[in-house]
């Protein structure tokens, strides 16, 4: 392997123009697979949902997914793509043991959708246009585990084992044109784009669409000019970048070694390259010395696809709100800036605030309640908010308790804690554990002379008019009332023994 | 009790009355097939393997029907022979290759399944040249199939193990594929009759593939009754296969019961005649057209000028297809393994197996078809091939403007010797001349007997056109020729085989 001495990112900006053509495989989310009718849900014993079909056994034949073709145009729509009136499959033929006929079912020169674009909104809210080539349909290749090598790569394995659970689950790839003049935000857009679609993926309900899954997975091309320059350079293809942040860094590594060879005077080789997380580096993978021939030609086992215009309507007209228009949307309903909307989204929990404001709640305790204890909880279990045992109804029922003034924030957080450790509803816990704000006026008047009583000191400031020192005493009587008191009564009541006033 | 030389020569139709009335039951009838492949089939070599217990396990299972007073369907108990291409649950499908020795499928083609749900008996797998690529059956890595008019002769191919059958009275029905005329050649030579459906009238599903686009199994029988009567059992829409035509099955049997050509304009292609046709060929042929015209039929002259690039734009797009759909053989799933000791990879194996296991035909169609595919070569040899198609097409469209059914000699000449073409890719592909066109249409068309060449007594083949989805024209004009025939000569062509 060698080491390429990079140029910095800067310098590299200042000679060399990036063009970025970005390529998202997503599995579709259909319960069976794209040709036959094998499941396609994960984690199961390997080879477990294998059929003739997606074995590619003699004799065995193809038989469209109508969901997979119905989640195709969605897309395709969503993208404002054109979606084909008429359109085949075709055969990408190339021997890999992982693909059970050595050839792919796949589309050639007759995408189901093309020419659309995505608008994607950058960190200062700029929105760039990505345009999008087309959305084709495919099946997804099984998989191959080489063992006893060092790398887990091929190379130096002694065998390998296939698991085609996977091979034929739908898959539909998303080609950008050349992403142009993005300049030195290249990376930031290719993130930015790769969010987006995500995002968009998600809303259209057509595929979770998790990149740590291996639902949805990038190849960044990207290729650097001259500035000023018309013509492309030649391209990298880093392969099955899996995380928004390496798509980012994948872009801004080329960037930087295209650079770096450029300016030596070499020449880029058109060459796969691997990513690699621990560094942000890519290595090269298999050169394409002359392009590889996949001898495409349309799939005689299967009759074209040829969507009903009505019912592409239909698919249009029940399309739902954009991700990037409903973030909008939300951020002015909610009154929050783009940065706190952005830590929203990174949390992944904006559909549970939405779903908790639906439930009664405000938004902004709904907020609170999410991005606050509710995050950290799921942040510390390593799992996705929406896996957490509550509901966003619950979360607005405490919401409400504490808008009533039944509970004070630090009870609140305790019933969650009971809810999440499974002790029952919001209401259940409350009556359980005893947690209810003392409103009792004795009680609570009580506990205010005894606190004044103790404190004469601090008593004495207060009524020489150093209001600010009332906090001692309430959290006095706070602690006297293991925190069930409304803590803006006490310190009404302690102001008004005392003769002070804010 | 019948004896069992009546037995073997009774007619589908026959066979099943005489079972349904309990004349003999279906037992009775398969052993009597069954002893005759014991009989005649190591000089024959139409079967590849026999199962013997899976079909007395069927012919006991319709007796029991019977029995217990089910109704029986109109072929239960009728023996048949199974290409070997169709995958059989549990039972050896080997498609004639090496490659494919001893595998065991898990899983029934639809067409068996149908076979079986009809109470068919499946008393084995016929012989034929390599995943169907062949008008000989000498592609076969098992060794070639005789003719049994002259077992020194080729019974035609691919499917050359059912006629064979059929012809030896090994079975009473066949099955066949017919890519290029793989079940109606064979029929011609073997004075036997076979049709080839129109495209996607028989599900594919379980059928190893050669050319998915041209691919059709079909019936082969003695009679044109016969071959309607398993037609009809066999066709139908097929969820499975994506080709498969999702409407009713045209009444095949009815018109074979119902034969008829009275004011029938009959089309005489006039590209299919002339240099390279056997002279008496030629001879039966004319004479057919002239019984079609005794019987009533008005025969009209048709030219249809493409026909003439048919079998070089069918050299392309079946080779084409077949080095993608036989790409899946490569010794990772199933199959022969060649060289898998541990220290060469998977893609050396996978060479080293295909290299073993493919016969020079299949090696031949896969190097042509890999290279019409070849980017910078598409559009001149597979997308020219698709322009020929499309003009066939038309042709034949222009012509049903104005006949109904299009008639031809089957194939130029009578049953070769074996090995005659053997070494001569060329003139083997001339056997598929005036078969091919339908294949590239998707039309149905059917071969019936039509009599013996007087230079060398083998039999000829009398080839009818239909348009697709017309299928049960076919049957009303053959079954009405097959009579004039039969009327003609005092019995049918087959009782003046030679008796093995």
């Amino acid at each position: 392997m060698t080491v390429t001495e990079l140029v910095s990112y800067e310098d590299a900006l200042a000679t060399y123009d990036p063009v970025m053509g970005l390529e998202v495989h997503v599995e579709l989310g259909t319960k069976t697979k794209m040709f036959c009718g094998c499941s396609t849900a994960l984690g199961a014993e390997p080879n477990s949902q294998t059929c003739p079909t997606c074995l590619g056994l003699p004799g065995a034949l193809p038989v469209m997914n109508a969901i997979g073709v119905e989640s195709a145009i969605k897309i395709g729509l969503a993208l404002h793509c054109e979606i084909a009136e008429w359109c085949r499959f075709a055969r990408k033929n190339y021997f890999y043991p992982d693909m059970p006929k050595n050839f792919q079912t796949s589309q050639y020169d007759e995408p189901i959708a093309f020419n659309g674009y995505l608008d994607v909104q950058l960190e200062d809210g700029e929105i760039f246009r990505v345009d999008i080539e087309r959305a084709h349909m495919e099946e997804d290749t099984g998989k191959s585990t080489h063992v006893g090598g060092a790398t887990g790569r091929i190379h130096g394995a002694s065998h390998s084992l296939l698991d085609y659970n996977r091979a034929g689950i739908p898959l539909i790839e998303i080609v950008t044109k050349p992403i142009v003049g993005a300049g030195e935000r290249a990376p930031e857009v290719a993130k930015a784009y790769v969010a987006e679609l995500r995002e968009l993926i998600k809303a259209l309900g057509v595929s979770e669409a998790r990149m740590e899954m291996g639902q949805m997975r990038c190849d960044v091309n990207l290729s650097l000019r001259l500035n000023g320059v018309e013509k492309f350079g030649t391209r990298s293809e880093t392969k099955n970048v899996n995380s928004l942040r390496s798509v980012e860094r994948a872009a801004r590594y080329e960037i930087q070694r295209h650079a770096a060879v450029l300016g030596s005077g070499g020449t880029i080789i058109q060459e796969t390259r691997h990513f690699h997380e621990e560094d942000g580096s890519t290595t090269a993978g298999r050169i394409k010395e002359e392009a590889e021939d996949y001898r495409y030609f349309p799939e005689p086992d299967l009759v074209p696809v040829a969507p009903a215009r009505d019912w592409v309507e239909e698919l249009r007209a029940g399309l739902p709100e954009l991700p990037r228009l409903r973030r909008k949307r939300l951020r002015e309903e909610w009154g929050i800036s783009e940065h706190e909307m952005q830590s929203v989204l990174n949390a992944g929990v904006i559909d549970l605030i939405t779903a908790t404001i639906e439930a009664g709640a405000d938004a902004a305790s709904a907020r609170k309640w999410w991005m606050g204890e509710l995050a950290r909880r799921a942040n510390e279990e390593s799992i996705d908010p929406t896996a957490l045992p509550i509901t966003p109804t619950q979360v607005a029922r405490v919401a409400e308790l504490v808008a009533d003034g039944g509970l004070n924030d630090k009870l609140a957080r305790q019933v969650i804690e009971g809810v999440l450790a499974g002790e029952g509803d919001p209401d259940t816990v409350v009556d359980k554990r005893g947690l209810k704000i003392v409103s009792d006026e004795g009680a609570l008047g009580t506990a205010v002379d005894e606190a004044i009583a103790a404190n004469a000191a601090i008593a004495d400031k207060i009524r020489g008019g150093k209001v600010a020192a009332a906090g001692a005493l309430v959290g006095a009587v706070m602690k006297a009332t293991r925190g069930q008191a409304d803590a803006a009564r006490v310190r009404e009541l302690i102001l008004e023994r005392l003769g002070a006033a804010e | 009790m019948t004896g069992t030389t009546d037995l073997i020569k009774l007619t589908a139709a026959e066979t099943a009355a005489k079972i349904a009335s309990g004349e003999v039951t279906a037992v009775q009838v398969t052993e009597a097939h069954l002893a005759r492949i014991a009989a005649v089939d190591e000089k024959v070599h139409a079967f590849l393997h026999v199962d013997r217990e899976g079909a007395l396990a069927q012919a006991r299972a319709v007796d029991d029907k019977r029995a217990r007073g089910e109704k029986l369907g109109p072929l239960a108990g009728v023996p048949l022979a199974l290409k070997d291409i169709f995958t059989t649950k549990g039972v050896p499908t080997t498609v004639g290759s090496k490659l494919l020795e001893g595998w065991i499928p898990p899983y029934d083609a639809t067409l068996t399944q149908r076979l079986k749900a009809a109470d068919v008996i499946i008393l084995g797998k016929t012989n034929m040249d390599e995943f169907a690529m062949g008008s000989s059956t000498e592609n076969s890595a098992y060794g070639p199939t005789g003719n049994p008019w002259d077992l020194t002769r080729i019974p035609g191919g691919s499917g050359g193990g059912s006629s064979a059958a059929l012809a030896s009275y090994q079975a009473v029905l066949a099955i066949g594929t017919d890519t290029g005329g793989s079940i109606r050649q064979p029929a011609a030579v073997t004075g036997t009759v076979g049709v080839k459906p129109t495209y996607g009238g028989v599900s594919r599903y379980g059928m190893v593939a050669f050319s998915s686009s041209l691919d059709q199994g079909g019936p082969c029988a003695r009679t044109v009754l016969d071959a309607a009567l398993l037609h009809e059992a066999i066709a139908g829409y097929d969820p499975l296969d994506s080709t498969s035509i999702d409407a009713p099955v045209p009444s095949v049997v009815e018109a074979a019961r119902n034969g008829n050509v009275a004011g029938l304009r009959v089309g005489v292609v006039k590209e299919f005649g002339g240099e390279g046709y056997q002279a008496g060929v030629m001879q039966r042929f004319n004479e057919s057209v002239e019984l079609l015209r005794e019987i009533g039929a008005e025969i009209v002259e048709i030219s249809c000028p493409s026909f003439d690039l048919a079998l070089a734009a069918y050299y392309l797009i079946a080779p084409s297809e077949c080095s993608s759909n036989l790409a899946r053989f490569d010794a990772m799933r199933y199959g022969l393994r060649v060289g898998d000791d541990g220290t060469r990879s998977a893609e050396d194996v996978t060479a080293l197996s295909r290299e073993a296991g493919f016969g020079d035909e299949v090696k031949r169609r896969i190097m042509l078809g890999t290279y019409a595919l070849s980017s910078g070569y598409y559009d001149a040899y597979y997308g020219s091939a698709q322009k020929v198609r499309t003009l066939i097409t038309r042709d034949f469209e222009k012509a049903f403007e104005s006949v109904d059914v299009l008639i031809s000699p089957t194939t130029p000449t009578t049953a070769f010797p074996i090995g005659e073409r053997a070494d001569d890719p060329m003139a083997m592909y001339l056997a598929d001349l005036c078969t091919i066109p339908s294949n590239l249409a998707g039309n149905a068309a059917m071969s019936l007997p039509c009599g013996l060449a007087p230079e060398d007594g083998l039999p000829v083949g009398l080839q009818i056109i239909a348009p697709a989805m017309a299928d049960d024209r076919l049957y009303r004009v053959g079954a009405a020729v097959e009579a004039a025939f039969i009327a003609r000569w005092g019995h049918r062509l087959l009782e003046e085989a030679p008796s093995l």
